[in-house]
């Protein structure tokens, strides 16, 4: 199999981004990097803003103030489909698929924003847009179905499958779009531990062989210590800490987050008690 | 039992018609269409070339409430447009017939477009209101705007000519009206292979994941509006050359109804479902006139007593489709091939 676009990966940084809805501040001057090829994890207990962070990168909220950087360059004031042409994918936390279209047509909706086919061309069906579905075709099977095992439902509605299969879909769709940059908002949730392992392998496997850049959210923690590169945590709105897994882990304040109560021992004592569920 | 389908390229797995039977039921459908006029008399063509004319606009109709999921009750007004279109082009210009037609189906495409203008901020029942109100404005426009249309009166209009000959029986017109239609209906089949009728059905399902996926939603949604109106200007223009007088009653706001009861009917977001639902409304009244003839020795007034009734029995058709078959007669279909291909075991 061949590996990902050579358009490489992107680096993310969201500078000091505050967001108001009226009188209640849910952002309150939030800064981190998402490092090109790493994967970055945003966690925090409910309510932390992690999802008002991704609602600014992916464009559906505009930040009060603070600048969102791709590659030096501020998005904060594009549309959602100008940001998905400057290579930004995003999935949601619950299941946003198309759900009346079959697994291919949902994939091959990924592409979208990269095809040229113009509406005469659509209605005759000949040409170029027939060698443009083609091209599609052959790289959708061959790059996504191949790669993330999804080739036996192919050619079903997708309302038809699995919580675990749907959002697998919703990745393959996200990959579709060859992005530089992947958000992947809660991308185990509500997923068995069968399903959630796989997912995890799949995200690495997309970080190894096609060079993207991954930024999520997500709450379960044994996944975000197993194969994050580096941690942002939220809390009330605010960075509390940021660094790696395990610095993350012994940092009493995170521990405080959580528990409410500041003993990092007493953290990672139920990390392990949730492993061995 | 067909196990399956197996195909060697994308190509021949992407075909309209993948299966043996489709293709022979195509053939055998296309012939049926050829033999048509030469078989038929006067009466049952002119119903075949009405249902034809509707089955374009209620294509055009589909793509727009089907597919992009935008509820629309103006089709017949953008089906005026069309036909007075083509009927001031035919008076005052003399132009011949087909620059004419496209000529109705493009000025119908941009009041389409004007009138899809409040779809991104409205949805669902408040853009049907928003459709109505279009559909009185131009109602009250072909009233009164008399230089063009005739007010009233309205306006008589010039047969089709094809290389000198004038095309006024329905035999002759059937040779025009339905060639467009498989054209037009061909076209709405192959935009639904391709980026621009996916995009649409993705706005159907999910208009924010679309954002997402770059797909701009103003502009794919006007852009189905503009397919949708054209769709219903060629219809009228159709219209014109067939019935060859139009005044504003010509298509009043019932035939909208019509129209979107035909997508419901046939099958909402399939192409085969607005060429179903066009040949259920148009055909099943006249067949029920058709019952009550054969009724009339037993019961000796009973055009008089059942014409009414016959109404009723349409409506408690519809309503019985919308109640046990809402994925409508495409559904039906979709069932009988089922059993044909699992033949002789059971879904």
């Amino acid at each position: 199999m061949t590996p990902g676009p050579a358009a490489g990966a992107a680096r993310l940084s969201v500078e000091d981004v505050t967001l108001s809805f009226g009188g209640i501040r849910a952002l309150g001057g939030v800064s981190f990097t998402a490092e090109p090829g790493s994967i970055t994890a945003v966690i925090g207990p409910n309510g932390a803003g992690k999802t008002s962070v991704f609602n600014c990168i992916s464009g559906f909220y505009r930040p009060s103030t603070g600048r969102i950087l791709l590659d030096g360059e501020n998005i904060g004031r594009l549309s959602p489909p100008k940001r998905a042409g400057l290579g930004m994918a995003r999935s949601f936390q619950n299941i946003a698929l198309f759900r009346g279209m079959t697994v291919l047509d949902n994939i091959k909706l990924g592409r979208h924003a990269h095809m040229k086919t113009n509406l005469l061309q659509a209605l005759v069906y000949a040409g170029p847009a027939r060698r443009e579905e083609e091209a599609l075709r052959q790289e959708v099977e061959e790059r996504i179905i191949d790669f993330l095992e999804i080739d036996h439902i192919r050619n079903q509605p997708v309302a038809t499958l699995s919580y675990g299969l749907q959002k697998r879909v919703e990745l393959a769709r996200a990959l579709a779009m060859r992005p530089r940059l992947l958000l992947l908002d809660e991308p185990v949730a509500g997923m068995n531990r069968e399903e959630t392992e796989d997912m995890a392998r799949f995200i690495l496997d997309v970080k190894e062989e096609w060079g993207v850049t991954i930024l999520m959210v997500e709450h379960d923690m044994g996944l975000i210590m197993d194969i994050s590169d580096h941690v942002t945590v939220l809390n009330f709105g605010e960075v509390i800490a940021a660094g790696l897994p395990a610095e993350v882990q012994a940092d009493p304040q995170v521990a405080e987050a959580y528990l409410g109560s500041g003993d990092p021992a007493e953290l990672m004592r139920r990390l392990h008690r949730e492993a061995a569920e | 039992m067909i196990i399956g389908t197996a195909k060697e390229t994308y190509r021949a797995d992407a075909a309209l018609l993948t299966t043996r039977p489709q293709q022979t039921w195509t053939g055998v459908l296309a012939l049926v269409l050829i033999a048509l006029p030469f078989t038929l008399n006067d009466y049952w063509l002119y119903l075949v070339c009405l249902m034809t004319i509707n089955a374009v606009a209620a294509t055009g109709l589909n793509i727009l409430t089907g597919f992009t999921g935008l509820v629309s009750l103006g089709q017949a007004a953008f089906m005026a447009v069309g036909a007075y279109t083509v009927a001031w082009m035919e008076r005052d210009l003399g132009t011949p017939f087909p620059v004419n037609l496209v000529a109705g189906g493009l000025v119908a495409a941009g009041i389409g477009i004007v009138v899809g203008i409040p779809s991104l901020r409205v949805k669902g029942l408040y853009l049907a209101i928003a459709t109505i109100a279009a559909s009185f404005i131009l109602h009250f426009l072909f009233v009164h705007w008399e230089a063009v249309t005739g007010g009233n009166t309205g306006i008589n209009v010039a047969p089709a000519r094809i290389l000198g000959t004038e095309l006024v029986s329905y035999f002759g017109l059937y040779w025009i009206i339905m060639p467009i239609t498989v054209l037009m209906v061909l076209g709405a089949a192959n935009l639904f292979r391709t980026r621009i009728g996916r995009a649409f059905i993705a706005i159907r399902d999910r208009d924010i994941s679309a954002e997402v996926l770059g797909i701009p939603l103003l502009r794919y949604k006007l852009m189905s509006f503009a397919i949708a109106s054209f769709y219903a200007g060629v219809a009228g223009g159709l219209w014109a050359y067939f019935f060859r007088v139009i005044t504003p009653d010509s298509f009043p706001f019932m035939a909208s109804v019509f129209l979107l009861a035909a997508i419901i009917v046939g099958g909402m977001g399939t192409i085969i479902g607005a060429l179903l639902g066009a040949a259920f409304m148009t055909l099943v009244p006249e067949l029920l006139r058709f019952v009550m003839d054969w009724a009339s020795p037993w019961l000796p007034n009973a055009t008089v007593l059942l014409s009414p009734v016959r109404t009723i029995v349409f409506g408690l058709l519809i309503i019985g489709f919308l109640v046990f078959e809402p994925q409508g007669l495409a559904e039906i279909i979709q069932r009988v091939r089922r059993f044909f291909r699992l033949w002789p075991f059971r879904t």
